[in-house]
C-alpha cells in the first residue's frame, strides 16, 4: 500500500517549475515504475506510464493527465547582489514579500523575497502593493558571489515545508497539482488488482501553468480514445465562497461544461453514486482552466472528463487540501476505468 | 552583410503579404539550398544537408513578416483609416510615412485630440495626397508598411524592420557558411509571426523537426531608465533565450547552447523576455512536442520605424548558429 | 449601397417558404456553446438524404461529406458553427430564482428584462433586475452586472431546473418586410446556408461540410473538424455585425461600420484570427463581379470565424470567410435582410461551381 502522505511529501520536496520538470519527473518515475508496464518521457518532458489492459488487441486507450509542473519565479537580473525576478505561472505579487525561496543557481541557494522601502520605489508605489518588478530576492551573499553562482534565467522555487493540519488537511506549495499526480498513483495501484480491459496511459504532464504544452503534445503521441484530466479546483474558503467553489474535504469535483463530454460526466457521476464517493458538480460554463482545454482539441478531438480536488489558497506557498479527497479521486478513477469494456467506446456518444 | 541587410530591411512585407520579401530571399538562397518549397501559409522552407547517424532533422525559423497597416475606410475627402497588422503603437505612427504594396506613398496624420491624451490608432489616418474619395488610389483591404531607409551608423545599424529581417539575414548567412553538418536542416523563413506565429505553426507541422530554433530579436535593457529592467545590452553578443511570454526554451538545449558558445569563444548573454513571443513556441508545441530554443539578437526600439541592432551581435549570432549546426546536438 | 432585388428571379437558388421554415426552426432551437444538441438534430435530419458520409465527432461537430464525380476533385471544406451565445444556470436560490453565467461574448447591458428559455424543456423565465424606484442615481451610472441579475422561473419551478442547465434568449423568429428578425441569426444563417449548399452541391468537387460546435467560446470545434477532413481549402460561413449606424455627430462619418445591410455577402480581408488567402478572396470577388451578385468587403479588424482555427491545421489550409451581414449580433434580437442571405447563398453556390484545381495551383498569392 502506498503511503499517500509520504508520497506527497516526496513530491513536494522538489521544485520542477514549468519547463523544468526533471526533478519531479524523476520522483514520479520511481513511484510509477512498479505500477506500470512501460515508462517513457515525451520530447518536452511529460512522463508517460502505460499499464496494459487485458482486452484483446487493438485495445482502446484511456489517458489520465495530471500536470506535475509548479509555479515559481525566474531570475531576470541582479543589482548589488540582489536578484530581480519574474514569474513562472500566474502569481499574485501581493503574496510574495517575506516568502522563503530557493534559487536554483550553479548550486541551490536559500533566499527570501524582499519588499524595498517606499522611498526607493516610484512615488505611486508608496504604501500600495509593490509590483513584482520592484521586488528582490536576497540570498545573503555578497555581490561577487551572487554573480558567480546565479545567472539570468535561473529558476526560483518556494521553500515552504509541507504542514500537516488537523483533520487530514495538508498545506504546502505546489499541491497544485502534485495532489492529482498522487491521486493518479493511487488509481494505478488500485488497478493492479483489477482486470481492466483498456490500456491505461498515465501522463504526468509538463508546462500546464505556462503553455498547456504537455497536454497539447502527449495526446498527439498517445492518441487516447478518451481522457481524464485531473487537476485541483477551488475549495470554499476566505474570499472564495460563490458557486465556483466546492466544500473543502467533502468530495471531489466533477467538471461540467464545454470541455467535458457529457457521456463521460454521466459515467463518473453514476460510479460515484454507486460507490458512495462524495462529489460535487463543478460548473465550468466556458473553459475548464485545465489541461482539458488542450487535450480536447488535439488531432480529431478527444472526449474529456475533468476531475477536481478542492484546494484552498491556490497559487500560494500554503495551498491546502484534504487527503480524503485525493483518495476519493484515485478510487473513483480506478472504478470508472475498470468498468471500461471493449464496447464502451460506442456508448460515449453525443446523442443522449 | 550590410548590402544584404539593406536589401532585406527595405523590402516591404507586412504579415500575410510576404510575397516580395519571399522572392528576394528565395533568390538569395537559391545556390545554398538542396531543396526549396513554399507552404500553404507562404513560408519559404529551404532544406540543406543530409541526416547522418549523429544528426537530427532541425528546424531554424526566422520570420520574414513585419508589422504594418491595412486600410479599413476611405472617407469622402480621401483620407484613409486603418487598423494595425501586428503590434503597432500610435506613438510611433504619428508623422510617419508608409508605403503601400503597389508603391503608393503616404503620411500618417492625426485627428485633433485632447492635450495629454494618448491617441488611439482610430484617431489616426493616412494621407496619400488625394483630394477626395474618387482620386484616392487606396482601397479597403490594401496594405502598407512603414517607410524608412536603412541607416548605417557604423557599429550600429537602424531600420524599420530589423524585427525580424536581421534574423533572416543571420539564417541566410549561416546557410551560406554552413559547409558540413550532420543534420538535415530546414531553414524556414516564416510568415505571419507578428499576428500569432501562424506561419511557424504550419511550417513546424510540415517539417516535423526533432529539434528547432527560432531566430528573433529581443528587447534591450541598456537605454536610459528602461522599465521593466532587462539584463540585455547591444554588443554583448547573441542572446540565448531561457524564456519569453510564449514559451520556455528547452533547458537541455539552453545548457548546450551556452556550452557551445563558451567552447567557441563566442560572446553571449542570457535572455528572459517578459513580453512578446517567438516561433520557438510554435516549434515546441507541434505534433508530439519538439525540444526548442531561440537565438536572439538584442534590438532597441522594437516595433518602431527605427529598430537598432549591433553589427558584432549579428556576426556573432551567425557564428553561433553555424557552430550549433555543425555539431551533434546533445540533449541531457 | 446595392439596390435590393425584390424577386430574385435570376438567382439559381431561391429562398422560398421551405428555406424560411428551416431557418425558423434553426433559430428557435437552443444550442448554447457546449450543448448544441437541438441544432445538431435538425442538421442531421436535413442533410442525411443528401450526403454520402456523416458522423458526429468527439466534440459534437457534424462532419458530412458529399463526393463529387470525375478526376482531380479538390476537397473543399465549408464550416458553419451551430452554437450560439447564451447562459448556464449556476446556482439555485429560493422562490424560483437562479444565478447564471454568460457563455460567449454578451454585453451585460443587453440582459435586464429579457425573456429566456431554460433547459431542454424550454421552460420560460425572465431575467429580472431591480426596479428603477429602488435604485440610486449613482447606481444608474454603472451597468448592472450579471451577478446582480437572476433568471426567474416562478416559485413552483421545483427541480425542473438545476445548475448546469443552459438557457437562451426566448425571441421567436419572424419575417418583417424585407428582414428576418430572430435570436441566433449568428450563425443559423450559416447553418441553413450549408444545408442548402449540400442539397445543391456542385459535382466537380468533394464538399466537406462541418457544422461546428463551441465557436463562440474560442473556435474550438473547427480545428478538429479540419484535422479530420484534411481539406485542400476551406470557407467559413458565418454572420458578422452590420454596424452601419449614423454617427451621433452629424458632421462625422461612421468609418467603422464593419459591414452594411443590403450590400450583400461580406467577404473577409482580415480579422483578428485570419489573414485569408488572397487567391480565395479574389475567387469570391471575381464570382461576384462576373455574375453581378452583390458583395462587400468586410472592414479589416477584429472578430473572427472558424477559419481562424482551420487555416493553421496540419501544414496549413488556404481559408477565407464569408458572412451574412446582420444587425445586433450577440443580443436577444438580431436582424438580417433576406436579400443579403439569398445573395450569400448564391455567391457561394456559384463560386463552388467554378472551382478548378487551378485555383490553388502555385503559391499563396498575397
Amino acid at each position: 500500500m502506498i503511503d499517500l502522505l509520504a508520497h506527497l511529501k516526496d513530491m513536494l520536496s522538489v521544485a520542477g517549475l514549468s519547463g523544468f520538470e526533471k526533478p519531479i519527473r524523476e520522483i514520479v518515475q520511481k513511484a510509477w515504475a512498479p505500477l506500470t508496464d512501460e515508462l517513457s518521457v515525451s520530447k518536452i518532458g511529460s512522463l508517460h506510464g502505460l499499464k496494459i489492459g487485458r482486452g484483446e488487441q487493438p485495445r482502446h486507450r484511456v489517458m489520465i493527465s495530471a500536470h506535475m509542473d509548479a509555479i515559481g519565479l525566474m531570475v531576470t537580473g541582479m543589482q548589488d547582489g540582489l536578484l530581480r525576478f519574474t514569474e513562472v505561472g500566474g502569481i499574485d505579487p501581493r503574496i510574495l514579500p517575506g516568502q522563503l525561496v530557493i534559487v536554483h543557481g550553479r548550486e541551490d541557494l536559500p533566499g527570501v523575497v524582499v519588499q524595498p522601502p517606499a522611498h526607493v520605489l516610484p512615488e505611486t508605489d508608496g504604501d500600495g502593493p509593490v509590483a513584482m518588478k520592484y521586488l528582490f530576492v536576497d540570498v545573503g551573499l555578497r555581490p561577487g558571489d551572487v554573480a558567480e553562482k546565479v545567472r539570468v534565467g535561473d529558476t526560483i522555487s518556494f521553500a515552504q515545508e509541507p504542514l500537516e493540519l488537523t483533520g487530514e488537511a495538508l498545506a504546502g506549495h505546489t499541491l497544485d497539482n502534485r495532489v492529482s499526480v498522487a491521486a493518479t498513483t493511487l488509481c494505478l495501484e488500485e488497478l493492479k488488482n483489477r482486470a481492466h480491459q483498456w490500456d491505461v496511459w498515465a501522463v504526468a504532464s509538463a508546462q500546464e501553468e505556462e503553455t498547456l504544452g504537455g497536454a497539447l503534445t502527449s495526446p498527439f503521441d498517445i492518441r487516447p480514445d478518451i481522457a481524464i484530466v485531473i487537476d485541483v479546483c477551488f475549495a470554499k474558503g476566505p474570499g472564495s465562497s460563490d458557486w465556483r467553489s466546492l466544500p473543502f474535504g467533502e468530495g471531489v469535483g466533477l467538471g461540467y461544461g464545454p470541455n467535458i463530454h457529457p457521456a463521460l460526466y454521466q459515467r463518473f457521476e453514476q460510479k460515484a453514486k454507486a460507490l458512495e464517493i462524495p462529489y460535487h458538480q463543478d460548473l465550468m460554463p466556458r473553459m475548464s482552466g485545465t489541461d482539458a482545454m488542450a487535450v480536447q482539441v488535439v488531432a480529431e478531438g478527444i472526449p474529456c472528463m475533468v476531475l477536481g480536488i478542492p484546494l484552498r489558497y491556490m497559487h500560494t506557498p500554503v495551498e491546502t487540501v484534504s487527503l480524503k479527497d485525493i483518495r476519493r479521486a484515485g478510487r473513483l478513477m480506478a472504478a470508472v476505468i475498470a468498468d471500461l469494456m471493449p464496447e464502451t467506446l460506442e456508448q460515449i456518444q453525443w446523442e443522449e | 552583410m550590410k548590402p544584404l541587410i539593406k536589401k532585406l530591411v527595405e523590402t516591404p512585407g507586412p504579415s500575410g503579404f510576404e510575397y516580395a520579401i519571399r522572392d528576394v530571399i528565395r533568390e538569395e538562397i537559391a545556390d545554398f539550398a538542396d531543396e526549396i518549397r513554399v507552404d500553404a501559409l507562404g513560408s519559404l522552407i529551404a532544406k540543406k544537408g543530409t541526416k547522418t547517424d549523429a544528426g537530427l532533422r532541425v528546424m531554424i525559423s526566422a520570420h520574414i513578416d513585419e508589422i504594418g497597416l491595412m486600410a479599413t475606410h476611405i472617407d469622402e475627402h480621401g483620407f484613409v483609416r486603418f487598423v494595425n497588422i501586428g503590434g503597432v503603437s500610435p506613438l510611433t505612427c504619428i508623422g510617419g510615412r508608409v508605403l503601400f504594396m503597389d508603391g503608393t506613398q503616404g503620411v500618417i496624420g492625426m485627428d485633433g485630440i485632447e492635450r495629454g491624451k494618448m491617441p488611439a490608432l482610430s484617431d489616426l489616418f493616412i494621407d496619400v495626397g488625394a483630394t477626395s474619395k474618387d482620386d484616392c488610389p487606396v482601397k479597403v483591404g490594401d496594405v502598407c508598411g512603414f517607410e524608412r531607409p536603412f541607416l548605417d551608423l557604423g557599429k550600429r545599424m537602424v531600420a524599420k524592420s530589423m524585427d525580424d529581417r536581421i534574423a533572416a539575414v543571420v539564417a541566410i548567412e549561416a546557410m551560406k557558411r554552413l559547409k558540413n553538418t550532420p543534420h538535415e536542416v530546414h531553414f524556414v523563413f516564416s510568415t505571419q509571426e507578428e499576428v500569432g506565429l501562424r506561419g511557424a505553426i504550419t511550417a513546424a507541422y510540415g517539417v516535423d523537426p526533432e529539434v528547432g530554433f527560432a531566430i528573433d530579436v529581443t528587447r534591450s535593457g541598456d537605454t536610459p531608465r528602461t522599465n521593466p529592467k532587462m539584463a540585455t545590452a547591444l554588443g554583448d553578443g547573441p542572446a540565448i533565450k531561457v524564456r519569453d511570454a510564449s514559451f520556455i526554451a528547452d533547458p537541455r538545449l539552453v545548457e548546450w547552447m551556452v556550452k557551445s558558445a563558451q567552447d567557441a569563444g563566442i560572446p553571449y548573454q542570457m535572455e528572459v523576455l517578459e513580453a512578446g513571443g517567438t516561433d520557438g513556441r510554435a516549434i515546441q508545441l507541434t505534433r508530439a512536442g519538439v525540444p526548442a530554443g531561440c537565438v536572439s539578437i538584442v534590438c532597441r526600439y522594437i516595433h518602431s520605424p527605427s529598430e537598432m541592432v549591433d553589427s558584432d551581435d549579428v556576426e556573432n549570432a551567425v557564428r553561433l548558429l553555424v557552430k550549433l549546426l555543425e555539431a551533434p546536438i546533445i540533449l541531457d | 449601397m446595392t439596390k435590393t432585388n425584390e424577386t430574385h428571379t435570376e438567382l439559381a437558388l431561391e429562398i422560398g417558404a421551405s428555406q424560411l421554415e428551416l431557418l425558423e426552426k434553426l433559430c428557435n432551437a437552443t444550442a448554447v456553446s457546449g450543448d448544441e444538441h437541438e441544432v445538431r438534430q435538425i442538421v442531421l435530419e436535413e442533410i442525411k438524404p443528401h450526403v454520402d458520409e456523416v458522423k458526429v465527432d468527439a466534440l459534437g461537430n457534424v462532419l458530412a461529406t458529399r463526393f463529387g464525380r470525375g478526376e482531380n476533385r479538390l476537397r473543399v471544406m465549408l464550416a458553419a458553427h451551430m452554437d450560439e451565445i447564451g447562459f448556464m444556470v449556476v446556482k439555485k436560490h429560493d422562490d424560483g430564482l437562479f444565478e447564471f453565467e454568460r457563455i460567449g461574448g454578451i454585453d451585460e447591458r443587453q440582459l435586464p428584462g429579457k425573456p429566456v428559455l431554460v433547459g431542454r424543456e424550454h421552460l420560460p423565465g425572465v431575467i429580472g433586475a431591480k426596479p428603477i424606484h429602488m435604485t440610486t442615481s449613482n447606481e444608474r451610472k454603472n451597468k448592472i452586472e450579471t451577478s446582480a441579475l437572476r433568471i426567474d422561473l416562478g416559485p413552483e419551478i421545483g427541480d425542473k431546473v438545476k445548475p448546469s442547465d443552459r438557457a437562451a434568449f426566448a425571441t421567436r423568429f419572424e419575417v418583417i418586410g424585407p428582414s428576418l428578425r430572430a435570436k441566433a441569426l449568428d450563425n443559423r444563417l450559416g447553418v441553413a446556408t450549408l444545408i442548402e449548399l449540400l442539397k445543391h452541391a456542385p459535382e466537380q468537387i468533394d464538399l466537406l461540410a462541418a457544422f461546428t460546435v463551441q465557436e463562440e467560446v474560442g473556435l474550438r470545434g473547427a480545428g478538429v473538424a479540419a484535422y479530420a477532413f484534411h481539406p485542400d481549402m476551406a470557407v467559413a460561413v458565418d454572420a458578422t455585425p452590420a454596424n452601419d449606424f449614423p454617427h451621433w455627430d452629424d458632421d462625422d462619418e461612421n468609418d467603422r461600420y464593419n459591414t452594411r445591410l443590403d450590400a450583400g455577402p461580406a467577404i473577409y480581408v482580415m480579422d483578428f484570427y485570419t489573414i485569408p488567402d488572397r487567391r480565395l478572396i479574389n475567387w469570391l470577388v471575381e464570382t461576384g463581379e462576373q455574375t453581378g451578385t452583390p458583395y462587400q468587403l468586410r472592414q479589416p479588424g477584429g472578430g473572427g470565424t472558424d477559419a481562424g482555427a482551420i487555416h493553421k491545421v496540419r501544414e496549413g489550409i488556404p481559408s477565407v470567410s464569408v458572412s451574412v451581414p446582420i444587425r445586433y449580433a450577440h443580443t436577444a434580437v438580431s436582424l438580417a435582410r433576406l436579400d443579403d442571405w439569398a445573395y450569400t447563398l448564391n455567391l457561394l453556390h456559384t463560386a463552388l461551381g467554378r472551382i478548378t484545381p487551378d485555383l490553388l495551383a502555385g503559391e499563396r498569392r498575397d
